[in-house]
């Protein structure tokens, strides 16, 4: 194993709310280290355009996040790409255990997000990269004049169900209610599209197919009349899980496993802060998200300065700590 | 310092199926971003298997032929290869330690 590394804040998760709380935590002369098991950008990274960020009419998901991280390095932040297996609190600083090692921090900012839910129908598993895909701007181009589903209705569905319009002969929205939660102007433009086309009230009973996806087997959910729609490939938007399962029993979360945190994102444990998809009544937009991250490293830097000013005293006694300093 | 090189329709079958080493095939397209995630962890594996295991990538969008050949409907797609048989893949993003993991099992 290797030895401990010592930060002030100790992020995980590199999506928008870690990739804020970073560069706000940098910025505050913290030595902040952010932890990433995947990609950087979390669900952001999937997405093909962000239209709905503030100050930025149109920007890829991809580019958007690691524009994000070189603001945040050109700080100072550092990041690891690692996955973390437990945190622990250990005298007055938390641990965070990662396959990578441990680190130690005064103040440990949870912002792991969450992760996309799966049908967990038959044929699910065994057909995913084979026409199961959870990401449409990954693999819609595989199914060029092809017909395909889109499984969901909120805003993740019709984004994605109108990316691969561009390249699926049809897509067919199966939807298990009879209206779409998706935001007006994407239900608009879902309508608009020639080539998609809904199914009210239906769920998805199993995904058939030898080798490659070949049809869903549906099935309404008022007359329980069961249906076969054949297609190449079935994109599942069907909401999310939180990524907070490390923290086990630690501090408070929600029947659906989020966070519970004050209006500073703190939990109860000090020096211990969520933000971002993970929390409880997250609005789960990349732009409540950086607020969320921006928030939680200002209640860190807080937390740091009034119980650690004995360290902090030490760090501006050292001359070399002193020369980095910013000139006031 | 290896590494990958451009594989295409035309020349898979001596630089893949006739290689005398395993190899690595990374399935990606410029559009998609987790592709591009992968592509720096592919050059360090390519750097750190150098002699054992040849690095190639395919650019699905310019070589459609292979892609479908083996199935490929998701990237990042990493195949090996060996003795001509593709012999395990991995889907989609993988830190860095699971790709060694796949990597050395088709070595061992």
């Amino acid at each position: 194993m290797t030895e401990t590394r010592e930060f002030d804040v100790v992020i995980i998760g590199g999506g928008p709310a870690g990739l804020a709380a970073g560069l706000y935590a940098a910025r505050g002369r913290h030595k902040t280290l952010l932890i990433e098991k995947g990609v950087i950008g979390g669900q952001i990274a999937l997405t093909e355009i962000v239209e709905n960020y503030p100050g930025i009419p149109q920007v890829n998901g991809f580019d958007l996040a690691q524009t994000m991280l070189q603001q945040a390095e050109s700080y100072g932040m550092e990041a690891e790409y690692t996955t973390v297996t437990g945190i622990e609190q250990t005298d007055r600083k938390w641990t965070t255990h990662t396959e990578a090692g441990d680190f130690l921090s005064k103040a440990l900012i949870i912002t792991a997000g969450a992760d996309y839910n799966r049908l967990g129908v038959p044929g699910e598993d065994r057909l995913i990269g084979k026409g199961v895909s959870y990401c449409a701007t990954c693999d819609a181009a595989f199914f060029k004049d092809m017909p395909v589903a889109i499984v969901g209705g909120g805003d993740a569905a019709m984004d994605e169900g109108i990316f691969t319009s561009r390249y699926v002969s049809k897509a067919t929205v199966v939807h298990r209610r009879d209206e779409l939660r998706a935001s007006a102007i994407l239900q608009e433009r879902a309508f608009a599209n020639p080539k998609m086309d809904f199914q009210w009230n239906t769920v998805v009973d199993e995904v058939n197919g030898t080798d490659q996806v070949e049809s869903l087997s549906l099935s309404d959910v008022n007359t329980g009349e069961k249906s076969e729609l054949p297609v190449s490939a079935v994109f599942i938007f069907i909401g999310n899980h939180p990524n907070s399962d490390f923290i086990g029993d630690l501090v408070p979360r929600d029947n659906g496993g989020h966070i519970i945190v004050d209006e500073w994102m703190k939990t109860p444990k000090p020096g211990l802060f969520a933000a971002g998809d993970i929390r409880q009544n997250s609005a789960r937009q990349v732009a409540s998200s950086v607020g969320d991250g921006v928030t939680a490293a200002i209640a860190a830097d807080h937390y740091i300065t009034d119980k650690f000013h004995d360290e902090m005293a030490l760090q501006h006694a050292d001359p070399a700590a002193k020369a980095e300093a910013p000139a006031s | 310092m290896s590494k990958p090189t451009e594989v295409t329709d035309n020349n898979w079958d001596t630089e893949v199926l006739k290689a005398d080493q395993p190899v690595l095939v990374d399935f990606w397209a410029p559009w998609c971003g987790p592709c591009r995630m992968v592509a720096p962890i592919v050059d360090e594996l390519a750097t750190e298997y150098d002699g054992k295991v040849k690095f190639l990538k395919l650019n699905t969008d310019d070589n459609v032929q292979t892609a479908s050949r083996y199935g490929v409907r998701s990237i990042p797609t990493l195949m090996m290869f060996k003795g001509g048989e593709a012999v395990d893949h991995v889907i989609g993003f993988r830190p860095k330690s699971q790709l060694k993991q796949a990597i050395d099992k088709v070595l061992a």
